[in-house]
């Protein structure tokens, strides 16, 4: 297997430029006006995430988990994999991950997302935001057509970097395999823009990365039901 | 000026000559420069057309019917071989789209490969690869990669032997696994190698290139533009003055001509979605054929840009 490490990203690529956007043109006009939905369900999140309750925090963790099976399906599985076979092998990280969400919309509080204002959370809400209304803009900022735009909700990239944005304000448990499985995508779209040369390869690796490191970085968050416990004393 | 029975008969000759005249030329094409496969004698154009990347476009009928037309004009131009493998994401049911589209030209020269490591499923998959080609057998089949080798060699030899397939080979690309392509190319009896084989990329030449002459094999040449990289690098400059003495017009038929004019290689396969490109590639298969020193002068000119 030593020859293995003689290969490049580029060896691993099957089709042009090209034809990876007209992927997401033509998924647009199949799904027409499907977008107007996703994006409205976008802005539901966003305000569901700005005043969490524990039945909201359901409600955005099962919109989250139908929009990743929704994506797999219908863009990974029966789109990408007619010119990337190796897209196949992602269909159940997607399925996973709608399952993971759904199973999280099932318990009590949902996704349990924090209410006090932090760093962490302007961030998060701004990254939600981002990708709503900026990331459909990179296609013709960067010279594609705007018929190529990836939508929240559409294609698998502002998806996930969506889902980052929200389960970084989570206090759940299953907060880092949600993450993680994100960022992973992030991380394999990013190689493959940066293996078709595209310009914008960084934007959604980067994304995920900061997320990361500002989650992990920031004060861990206080599961709910530890909370009473957490009254300073002391022992004399 | 007398009108007789011979001037009529000669002007009726003329009119239908005049009729058949394209499909004449699309199935002859005697301008193209053409070699022999060692083990029957056949001879193929020097120029065909890969599939890789390029033919791998999904169901986008837009897209697809711009591969017809690239295979159109190969096949208008006189060209024979089309390369694909399983591997190539939907490049097999492309081709397939643009065979049925254009009435599965005669001349076609259909070359496949098998890439599965399971051995037990090669039949399987050559079974579905025929089948979106839309073609009866297959021309030439080839151990992809040198996957499974033994065993799909295995399978190969019967297929030829119930005349399910005429030709058979290996192939690899980037120059990897030559010293195990040597011992297959010394120890099995196969009619086609596979290899990577261009301006820069030159390690076939010290050992593949000779056996494979010296056996009676004939070597189909993958990547001849390094996918692509090797024009972008060279097309900045100009063409050397004395490019004309090469046959070449242009960067990619200097690129070519380099490559075919090896007397080792029966077929360089260029892959392009562009009707104007697989012109200008068949292009190179007409002509001149540089000679060894200006081979060198070729290759020396390629290397200090």
């Amino acid at each position: 297997m030593s020859e293995f490490w003689t290969y490049g990203p580029s060896d691993f690529l099957l089709f042009s430029p090209r034809v990876y956007y007209r992927q997401f043109e033509l998924h647009n006009q199949a799904l027409w006006p499907a977008q107007i939905i996703a994006l409205g369900l976008g802005v539901t999140l966003f305000f569901l995430v700005l005043r969490p309750s524990p039945v909201r925090s359901r409600v955005v963790a099962a919109i989250l988990g139908l929009l990743w099976v929704w994506v797999g399906w219908i863009f990974v599985w029966q789109r990408y994999t007619t010119i990337n076979w190796v897209a196949a092998y992602a269909v159940p990280l997607f399925m996973m991950q709608g399952a993971l969400l759904l199973a999280a919309a099932a318990t009590r509080n949902g996704l349990d997302i924090e209410k006090e204002w932090t760093f962490i959370r302007g961030f998060a809400l701004a990254l939600l935001l981002f990708t709503l209304f900026f990331y459909p803009l990179l296609a013709p900022l960067w010279g594609r057509s705007w018929q190529a735009a990836e939508i929240f909700g559409i294609a698998p990239d502002p998806t996930a970097l969506a889902t980052l944005a929200v389960v970084a304000l989570s206090r759940s448990r299953i907060r880092w395999p949600l993450m993680i499985v994100s960022a992973l995508w992030c991380a394999i779209t990013g190689a493959t823009l940066w293996a078709m040369a595209a310009p914008d390869f960084w934007v959604a690796p980067i994304c995920a990365l900061v997320a990361l490191t500002v989650r992990w970085t920031a004060r861990r968050p206080t599961p709910r039901r530890y909370r009473h416990r957490n009254v300073p004393h002391c022992d004399v | 000026m007398t009108i007789d029975r011979r001037s009529i008969l000669q002007g009726c000759l003329a009119t239908a000559a005049a009729a058949l005249a394209p499909v004449n030329v699309v199935a002859q094409s005697p301008q193209l420069i053409t070699r022999p496969i060692p083990s029957t004698g056949e001879r193929l154009p020097v120029v065909g057309l890969g599939s890789w990347i390029t033919f791998n476009v999904g169901d986008d009928s837009v897209l697809l019917d711009e591969c017809a037309a690239v295979m159109a004009a190969f096949f208008e131009a006189g060209g024979r071989m089309i390369d694909s493998s399983p591997m190539y994401g939907s490049s097999q049911p492309t081709i397939g789209y643009g065979l049925r589209k254009l009435g599965f030209p005669q001349a076609l020269f259909s070359a496949e490969k098998v890439w599965v490591s399971n051995p037990s499923k090669g039949p399987v998959q050559i079974e579905q690869s025929r089948s979106y080609w839309g073609v009866p057998r297959f021309d030439l089949m080839q151990v992809h990669n040198l996957i499974s080798w033994q065993e799909h060699l295995e399978t190969l030899f019967a297929m030829k032997a119930e005349e399910n397939v005429r030709y058979i080979g290996i192939t690899t690309s980037h120059g990897r696994r030559h010293n195990e392509f040597e011992k297959i190319l010394v120890g099995q009896p196969i009619d086609f190698v596979q290899v990577t084989y261009n301006v820069l990329d030159r390690g076939v030449e010290k050992r593949i290139l000779p056996l494979a002459r010296e056996r009676g094999i004939a070597v189909i040449v993958n990547r001849p533009f390094q996918r692509g990289h090797l024009i972008k690098r060279v097309e900045r400059y100009p063409l050397p003055e004395w490019a004309a003495e090469t046959g070449a017009g242009n960067w990619a038929q200097f690129l070519l001509k380099f490559i075919v004019s090896n007397p080792a290689v029966t077929c360089a396969i260029p892959a392009t979605t562009r009707v104007d490109h697989v012109r200008e590639n068949m292009a190179a298969a007409m002509g001149i054929i540089p000679d060894e020193a200006l081979r060198r002068r070729m290759a020396a000119y390629v290397q200090q840009l």
